[in-house]
């Protein structure tokens, strides 16, 4: 019987589960997810979704997996890989067989170092129970400090906004967003939140996160005490290939696969966060994304090859975050960029195209209200796609449509 | 079902392989032009998360939503693949006289 097995039921897992079926794999499919949910979108979490939902914004309803033939296992975590027997052994005793298996368990965040675990005033942000955990000790006037400057903090800071709390961000770099994004946009990004009432403290070194019973403490390396009724730490995910490694499939940060998707084990899969995988556009490097298209593009990907294809990983990276009324979108990646020029667009929305030292386009980085910058965002990645060296002055004047370019 | 014609804007002012938002009496559609020159016209929000898909990009029969790049085919107004599952309403267009009207029923 062929049975494919897909450990970890987030974005990346469902995905693949239905794309197996849309492609026409007609044997089993079980998904199996640690968490109690159906698999759920994540980036509400710091958005909308954690001002608003009691139920996480599902990727598809009971009704959709039944429909399609999958079998959906939660609250099943999968303990062990038995390569050799080709099963999965989950942590109750159950054992699933399979005839080619998929792993996308995904990442969970970096911890601090020394932090007191199980404290109810120093959390962290991946899941829907961490939300709710996050939302209900939220209030008008509570004070929330945000550990980390990067996407998932500064959304925080700003639903937090929203909810009226009083919110402080302390980021160890000299600036937010160090990783990835620009700093002329990371500097649009800082003075928002400024605007609206976040203090932002950068080039902090934290000492230590303390819970003292009656609010957090957040320890900087003068020894002054930054006090917060709760402390979310969001410094970066890691990726979690445990189950990999045990079974000994090759890991290099993330689970190591070939642009097919494939690990060191023919019929084993790897997609999604937990994955590192040979970025075509950078010749070859290995990356791995923490972003929501590239769970499900890789997704889709895996199924076409778990049943025999061997397509290979061709998207550009994409990523957007929403932070009060503005939106920022990034495709393709930005380092090792010879030249950079702004285009700047209506209502203060700007785009900077990055070009290689061959004039190749590698990658665009846009903020602006609302999808102000999305159209243009997107013709740009499919320029990086296909390998265009589009004229730099062509670029930065908002008289050149992007479309033409990508005709041309 | 009686169906009445509102007029949107000049053929014109739609660009060839675009869309443009057409709000009217509390609704908000999305009306296209299609590269051969045919005009589409279909609910203006993405069924995802109720996003002006105007913003978005038209690439031959396909609008691209400009938040999360879930596609519609907009001729037909069906949901072309995550993260969009449900189907856009779409109606009836006419151009007549150099104007283009659809119908809102
Ligand atoms: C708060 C937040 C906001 C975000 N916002 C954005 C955004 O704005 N834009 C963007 O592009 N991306 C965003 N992301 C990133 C995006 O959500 C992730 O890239 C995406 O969820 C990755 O999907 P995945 O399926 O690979 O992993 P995950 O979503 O992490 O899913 C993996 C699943 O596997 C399960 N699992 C792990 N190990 C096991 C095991 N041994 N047995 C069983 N199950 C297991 C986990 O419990 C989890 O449910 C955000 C993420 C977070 C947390
Ligand atoms: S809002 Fe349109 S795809 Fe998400």
């Amino acid at each position: 019987m062929r049975h494919i097995v897909i450990v970890g039921a987030g974005e990346c897992g469902a995905r693949a589960a239905f794309a197996l079926r849309e492609k026409g794999f007609d044997g089993e499919i079980t998904l199996i997810g640690a968490e109690p949910h159906l698999p759920y979108e994540r980036p509400p979490l710091s958005k909308e979704g954690l001002a608003g939902a009691e139920q996480p914004k599902y990727v598809a309803g009971a009704e959709r997996y039944q429909a399609a033939r999958i079998t959906v296992l939660t609250d099943a975590p999968v303990a062990r890989i038995d390569r050799s027997g080709k099963a999965v052994k989950l942590a109750d005793g159950r054992s699933v067989t399979y005839h080619r298996l998929l792993l996308a368990t995904g990442a969970r965040p970096r911890t601090f170092p020394g932090a007191p675990e199980n404290s109810e005033r120093i959390r962290m942000l991946r899941t829907h129970a961490d939300a709710l955990a996050i939302r209900a000790a939220l209030a008008p006037g509570r004070k929330l400090a945000v550990i980390g400057g990067g996407f998932i903090g500064l959304e925080l800071a700003a639903t937090a906004r929203k909810l009226d709390a009083e919110v402080v961000l302390i980021e160890g770099l000299p600036r937010v967003l160090s990783r990835g994004v620009p700093e002329e946009i990371a500097a649009v990004v800082a003075e928002q939140h400024r605007r609206e009432g976040v203090e932002i403290v950068c080039g902090a070194r934290i000492t230590a996160i303390e819970d003292n019973g009656a609010s957090a403490c957040v320890v900087v390396a003068d020894g002054r005490c930054i006090a917060a009724d709760l402390v979310v730490v969001g410094i970066g995910a890691v990726p979690n290939t445990e189950l990999a490694e045990a079974a000994g499939i090759a890991v290099d940060n993330g689970i190591a696969v070939d642009r097919t998707l494939r690990t060191s084990d023919p019929d084993i899969f790897a997609a999604g966060d937990c994955c590192s995988f040979p970025l075509q556009q950078h010749g070859g490097r290995r990356v791995r994304l923490e972003a929501w298209r590239n769970a499900q593009d890789q997704g889709t990907l895996a199924a076409a090859n778990l049943i025999g294809g061997a397509e290979h990983i061709a998207s550009v990276p994409w990523f957007w975050s929403d932070q009060y009324e503005l939106t920022l979108q990034i495709a393709g990646l930005a380092d090792g960029a010879a030249l950079t020029v702004r285009r700047d667009m209506e209502e203060g929305a700007f785009i900077l195209f990055h070009l290689d030292g061959g004039g190749r386009l590698i990658a665009a980085s846009g903020v602006g209200p609302g999808n102000a910058v999305a159209r243009d965002i997107r013709l740009a990645e499919m320029l990086i796609a296909a390998g265009a060296r589009p004229d730099p002055e062509a670029l930065a004047s908002p008289e050149t449509k992007l479309k033409k370019l990508l005709a041309a | 079902m009686s169906s009445n014609w509102v007029e949107v804007c000049a053929a014109d002012e739609i660009d060839e392989e675009d869309v443009i938002r057409f709000d009217h009496e509390g609704r908000t559609f999305a009306v296209y032009r299609s590269p051969d020159d045919e005009y589409f016209a279909t609910d203006g929000l993405c069924t995802h998360e109720h996003i002006h898909l105007a913003d978005g990009l038209v690439m031959d029969d396909i609008i691209e939503c400009p938040k999360h790049n879930g596609r519609f085919n907009y001729k037909t107004g069906q949901a072309k693949g995550a993260p969009v599952c449900v189907n856009l309403r779409t109606y009836p267009v006419k151009v007549e006289a150099g104007s283009v009207f659809i119908a809102i029923s």
